[in-house]
């Protein structure tokens, strides 16, 4: 062998080499125990594809909006794959942020996707995110304690049910409060609820004009109501509390009744966390009467940003990822009572798994009765549940919601925080032109 | 009688100092007994005694690796500071030694951009770093940290040079040193203990860094804050697994801190009283 074949030789096999490296994909996620999970389940992913290697960036909710919002204004590059919820992905996409997802492959079976969760990610009749699980909200309550209070819960229950139960639930000296809800201010904690609760009151963010509405009597309604029954009914300091903090109390016994995500139900029936896991029973979002509930919609979906290199191996890790093949392997290998729940009508039609899940049928009622395109009994010119899908509601959201915790921890009045709530939100949207 | 008084004033500030001391402590104690409670102790309230479980500790090491984000924050931290220390030295000699009628205002100036809120300049930032192909890399990181920490550098070094007297400089120029043999061999060994609490505290600093350093990175170079900020988690318990990775992540320089303390106090009060 002379020196130029080896020169050759040497050179071809570094060109190879180089091809045959594998492509990495960096994942941005958010700390969600479904979203741990998959980390430890990639091996069957990464078997089936070798040329593909994955990263994963976990970061707390808000710092991985920002960060992931910062990395697709800017083109920086730096994800592959995101992970983001249900009030992201129209905006995103309407601002050519997101890639659509054509190719999920031939057995994906995107019509399997609950109809509720797939409209609100698809924008101009195409998909710009995959849900990987989904959740709406419901009564969990405590059958012990209702029965104790000579009251049986409806499937279907109004919020003047769920007054009078809390009210006969409460015994303070016991430690157990009739209700807990959430009270810590936050477009996403606080202002979850009470925007998805308002609805059920007939009242909106904004009328067809983009006028804010909470000078009107159904927000009024809504609001007094919520700070009323808290005051008789609801936790010391219910004003710091979020989910997090409500499921803590409602796993300890010290809950009559919690309306939240429907995610929660696997957390407050798992006996090794929770000392009721045995006693709790499940029911629709309460309503008025007026033919709305105040059951929300989300979805944490994983999407492609238009800045990635790698469209296609990240498109193939979307697609196993939010697959029924992923279900399944977290069936095989956790059992079905910890798949991702909320994505898909296949699984709710599995025997197996409305075996595992008592809480499986609610769920599925809960998300189909989400209408995130009609929320309110009026018409309303946005889209959302709990939110209002405009990027200015983030900061509204979260102002608002800090006048009503306060209103909530006796720091003004209900009448005051309304006002106030008007006032501002009447200067933003102003100032954000969507009021000539 | 004099000496009753005093040692009435004694005890007094020692007590004072003593709760001072705690008050400033109590937040990290707290974070290391929450590592050892399960996750509904960890949410149920204030609370002193812990059950002594260590599984936040356990699913903290087999979510992360540990090591790497580790190894990351040291080479971040000492790299920073090394590069700031070559260049804050001449600097802040130049400054005590030679200086202007615009020294002071330079100075002031310096510390001014302390003032300015990261945010601010958020986005101009990450633009240069993409056009620069710095984004998650070591040494990109290494350099905004070091042009953070400047302005803090070069004015503890200035307000240590500050007190070396002049004429020793001056007599080892008239015995033949050049500029730089002034700096190396005279004024560097005389200003050790400035030098090396500056150094300390730029590790310090540079170690507990958290805005740009989870803005700026994404796997490779994410040091010990990103480690933290994985573990919070919208739904579901996690306080006591978040204290447990701050806990990992505080104590090398916890250590680091008690072991160097007295020279960094001896650094800090350099100068303090003539």
């Amino acid at each position: 062998m002379n020196l130029k074949t080896f020169l050759l030789g040497t050179c071809s096999a570094i060109v190879i080499a180089g091809f045959a490296q594998a492509e990495t994909l960096t994942i941005a996620t958010v700390n969600n125990g479904d979203m741990v999970r998959m980390q430890t389940l990639t091996d069957d992913f990464t078997k089936a594809n070798p040329d593909i290697q994955l990263e994963w960036v976990t970061l707390e909710e808000n710092v991985l909006r920002e960060r992931v919002t910062t990395d697709i204004a800017t083109k920086g590059g730096q994800y592959d794959v995101l992970t983001i919820g249900t009030y992201e992905v129209p905006i995103w996409a309407k601002q050519g942020w997101l890639l659509p997802l054509d190719n999920l492959g031939a057995d994906y079976d995107v019509d399997d996707l609950l109809p509720a969760i797939r409209s609100g990610l698809t924008a101009d009749g195409k998909l710009y995110a995959a849900p990987f699980y989904g959740e709406s909200s419901m009564v969990m309550y405590r059958k012990d304690l209702i029965e104790k209070a000579g009251l049986k819960m409806p499937d279907a229950p109004t919020w003047e049910f769920i007054g009078e139960a809390a009210r006969k639930m409460t015994d303070r000296a016991a430690g157990i409060n009739g209700i807990c809800l959430r009270g810590k201010a936050g477009w996403g904690e606080n202002m979850a609820f009470l925007t998805a609760t308002s609805n059920a009151f007939g009242a909106r963010w904004f009328d067809e004009n983009w006028k804010p509405q909470f000078d009107q009597p159904e927000w009024k309604a809504t609001l007094d109501m919520y700070v009323k029954l808290m005051n008789d009914a609801g936790p010391q300091g219910a004003s710091s509390n979020g989910f997090n903090e409500n499921l803590a109390l409602f796993q300890q016994g010290k809950c009559g009744m919690w309306i939240d995500a429907t995610v929660a139900a696997s957390f407050v029936t798992n006996p090794k966390d929770s000392t009721v896991a045995d006693k709790v029973g499940f029911a629709l979002a309460p309503d008025t009467g007026l033919g709305k509930r105040g059951n929300w919609l989300w979805a944490w979906n994983l999407a492609i940003p238009a800045g990635t290199q790698k469209a296609e191996a990240a498109e193939k890790f979307v697609s196993w990822a939010t697959s029924k093949h992923y279900l399944d392997i977290v069936a095989a290998k956790e059992g079905w009572a910890n798949v991702p729940p909320g994505t898909r009508t296949s699984l709710y039609n599995n025997p197996e798994y409305q075996k595992a899940a008592p809480f499986a049928k609610m769920t599925l009622d809960s998300i189909n009765a989400a209408d995130p395109k009609n929320p309110s009994v009026k018409p309303v010119p946005y889209v959302g549940v709990q939110f209002v899908a405009i990027p200015e509601f983030q900061g509204l959201g979260t102002t608002v919601g800090q006048l009503f915790s306060a209103a909530l921890a006796g720091q003004m009045t209900v009448d005051d925080a309304l006002a106030q709530a008007q006032q501002v939100t009447t200067r933003e949207m102003t100032r954000g032109g969507y009021i000539k | 009688m004099a000496r009753a008084v005093s040692t009435r004033r004694t005890v007094f500030f020692t007590i004072v100092a003593w709760i001072i001391a705690l008050v400033i402590f109590f937040p990290i104690l707290y974070t290391i007994i929450t590592s050892f409670k399960s996750e509904t102790e960890a949410i149920q309230g204030f609370n002193l005694i812990p059950s002594g479980t260590v599984e936040s500790y356990a699913a903290v090491q087999a979510q992360s690796n540990y090591f790497k984000f580790f190894l990351n924050s040291v080479i971040i931290s000492v790299g920073s500071t090394l590069l700031a220390l070559l260049i804050s030295v001449p600097a802040a000699w130049s400054m005590a030694f030679s200086p202007t009628n615009k020294t002071k205002d330079i100075l002031m100036w310096m510390l001014s951009t302390k003032m300015m809120p990261a945010a601010a300049v958020m986005v101009p930032i990450y633009l240069l770093f993409r056009d620069f192909g710095l984004l998650d890399s070591r040494f990109g990181l290494t350099v905004m940290l070091t042009m953070i920490n400047l302005p803090i550098v070069v004015w503890m070094l200035y307000t240590y040079f500050r007190e070396i007297p002049g004429e020793i400089l001056e007599a080892s120029r008239m015995d033949g040193a050049s500029l730089w043999g002034e700096i190396w061999y005279v004024l560097t060994p005389m200003a050790v203990p400035g030098i090396a609490s500056t150094m300390l505290l730029n590790i310090i600093l540079a170690w507990n860094e958290a805005f740009w350093t989870i803005r700026l990175t994404t796997t490779n170079a994410a040091p010990l804050t990103a480690f933290i900020a994985s573990f919070s988690s919208p739904q579901g318990l996690f306080w006591a697994k978040l204290s447990a990775a701050s806990t990992l992540a505080i104590a090398p320089i916890l250590i680091m801190g008690w072991f160097s303390q007295k020279q960094l106090v001896r650094g800090l009060t350099f100068g303090a009283v003539k």
